[in-house]
């Protein structure tokens, strides 16, 4: 079992240590990219909570598809650094009054007489199947919840596809359908002459 | 895989020998995959050169056999160079994230009945989530290399893969479906019983979307635009040499050789026989299917030009996406309904 602790302690030390980093770095790519690794060490803290199916899609979505699109609006924007670190002082007061609500919801939730009451979690057998688990109470008991977040989803995309929807006058974009209809004899056509003589 | 060594390791300490046993499986499964990837490069330069009436490489070696390990120790002497402007660090860190995650994916990839090196539950969600850390590797190449072209290239690359890696994952979900389990061994067994009971029969759409998928994730003609070496030089590796240049190349083919055997393993039924009466069933069904597939990642080379960005686009969200989508309905009433020998 000793080694399972090192790797907690491994982990949560790359979690916090990135996180930390991650907060106070200038440079919003790395940023970014330190955010990354604070969910992949994550993940493998999950994986040791035996939450495989949770642990892969954290990597799978938010390492591999979100944040990819982050670097992406991040690498594409010229990002005045100077301007960012602007207004320090301004959004302290908000920034301090947040931590310290944050930090009381933490204190508040893993209070030790709590997590004792609670006990650690029981390891499974062998053949349990976590993906299986959650399946069926994603389905069955939180069903209405669950459409609720997938419409809530839904409506989020259509709004920023709505926001972004303009057509400008004067592009020239194509039509693939229009392409692919055209046939031989609306844009070639084959003459017979003469050759011309010298 | 484990139970085949441990015999031979039982003098050590138990947790040493497990240590032992997980170092020697990978060397077996990574030392084959290296020497495939090294005459797959050679493979490539000889039928392409075929298919454009050219001879190929014939000069190291009898017939050029030679060749791959020519091209290596080259490679291995040429000076890394470091661009002046570029972030050090960032820029050597990205092709060991391109290659890492290639590497990690075979882990989970079962090459016969129980011969497979870790035997988890949740395998082809782990396979998707290792393809999908890929193109960090691409990404940070891009950005660190402080250059125009390799920016473009990354930038391109970023898009490419996010579209297909959805239409990717909703082509496993029909695999899922069928079969009832994420287990790629699972998956194999749920095959059985001749060629007609292949998930290529009844997911015959969600099978060509997958491999098209799989081709433009691994950034492969037609869908190379990340490299584009006509339009953007060499893309985002326009910087690298040496042994940095050939770590993108290792992983590019390491998971070209991974879809094919993936695409085979849960569309074709991996090492099942297709006429179980006549011919039993065994490894080497695998490796002709596999070797087929990446005969085609050619073949698509030779024959197709290169896609224009926009096209691609469109193909991945308006074309395979739906296709998907609506094939995904189709086998849901199939199950309800428990249809043919797949869904019984």
């Amino acid at each position: 079992m000793w080694i399972e602790t090192l790797i907690f302690y491994f982990f949560a030390a790359v979690t916090v240590g990135s996180a930390l980093a991650m907060i106070t770095v200038r440079n919003p790519v790395h940023a970014a990219l330190l955010l990354v690794l604070t969910f992949f060490s994550s993940a493998f803290i999950w994986m040791l909570l035996e939450a495989e199916f949770l642990a892969i899609t954290l990597v799978l979505v938010y390492v591999g598809a979100v944040m990819v699109l982050f670097l992406f609006v991040v690498m594409m924007l010229d990002i005045n650094l100077a301007v960012l670190r602007e207004g320090f002082v301004r959004f302290l007061p908000v920034g301090a009054a947040l931590a310290l609500g944050l930090f009381t919801m933490i204190w508040y939730a893993f209070d030790r007489a709590r997590l004792d009451m609670i006990g650690a979690p029981t390891p499974k057998p062998a053949d349990y199947s976590n993906t299986r688990a959650l399946g069926q109470v994603l389905y069955t008991d939180y069903v209405f919840a669950f459409e609720a977040a997938a419409v809530i989803l839904l409506v989020a995309i259509i709004a920023a596809i709505s926001l972004t929807l303009r057509r400008r006058k004067g592009t020239k974009y194509q039509n693939p359908s229009e392409q692919i209809r055209v046939r031989k004899a609306e844009r070639l056509k084959v003459i017979k002459m003469e050759a011309e003589k010298r | 895989m484990t139970e085949l060594l441990s015999p031979y390791l039982n003098w050590l300490p138990a947790e040493l020998s497990w240590l032992v046993i997980t170092l020697i499986s990978i060397v077996i499964i990574l030392v084959p995959l290296f020497i495939i990837v090294a005459y797959y490069t050679y493979a490539e330069r000889k039928v392409i050169g075929y298919m454009q009436i050219r001879i190929g490489p014939n000069r190291v070696g009898w017939k050029g056999l030679l060749q791959p390990f020519a091209d290596m120790f080259k490679l291995m002497f040429k000076e890394i160079i470091v661009p002046s402007n570029a972030n050090t660090y960032l820029f050597l860190v990205a092709p060991v994230l391109a290659f890492a995650p290639a590497m990690a994916a075979w882990a989970v990839v079962p090459f016969g009945e129980g011969v497979v090196f870790s035997n988890i539950d949740a395998g082809l969600l782990y396979i998707l989530a290792m393809t999908s850390l890929g193109v960090y590797g691409v990404i940070i190449a891009g950005w660190a290399s402080n250059s125009k072209y390799a920016l473009l290239g990354a930038m391109r690359s970023a898009a490419q893969i996010v579209a297909y890696e959805i239409a990717m994952g909703f082509a496993l979900v029909g695999v899922l479906m069928a079969s009832g389990s994420l287990n790629l061994s699972a998956i194999v067994e749920a095959q059985q019983g001749g060629v007609w009971n292949w998930f290529i029969v009844p997911l015959l759409p969600l099978f060509f979307v997958y491999f098209i998928a799989g081709v433009a994730e691994t950034n492969r003609a037609p869908f190379d635009v990340a490299e584009g070496e006509s339009e953007i030089v060499a893309g985002f590796h326009v910087e690298y040499s040496g042994m940095a240049f050939s770590v993108f190349f290792l992983a590019e083919y390491a998971n070209m050789i991974l879809i094919s055997l993936l695409t085979a393993l849960m569309f074709l039924g991996g090492w099942l026989s297709p006429v179980p009466d006549l011919i039993g069933d065994g490894p080497f069904w695998l490796v002709l299917k596999t070797g087929f597939f990446m005969l085609l990642f050619l073949w698509f080379r030779a024959t197709f030009p290169r896609y224009r960005y926009d096209q691609i686009m469109r193909l991945g969200w308006k074309v395979l996406l739906p296709v998907t989508i609506v094939w995904l309905l189709v086998e849901g009433v199939a199950v309800y309904f428990r249809i043919g020998p797949w869904f019984a």
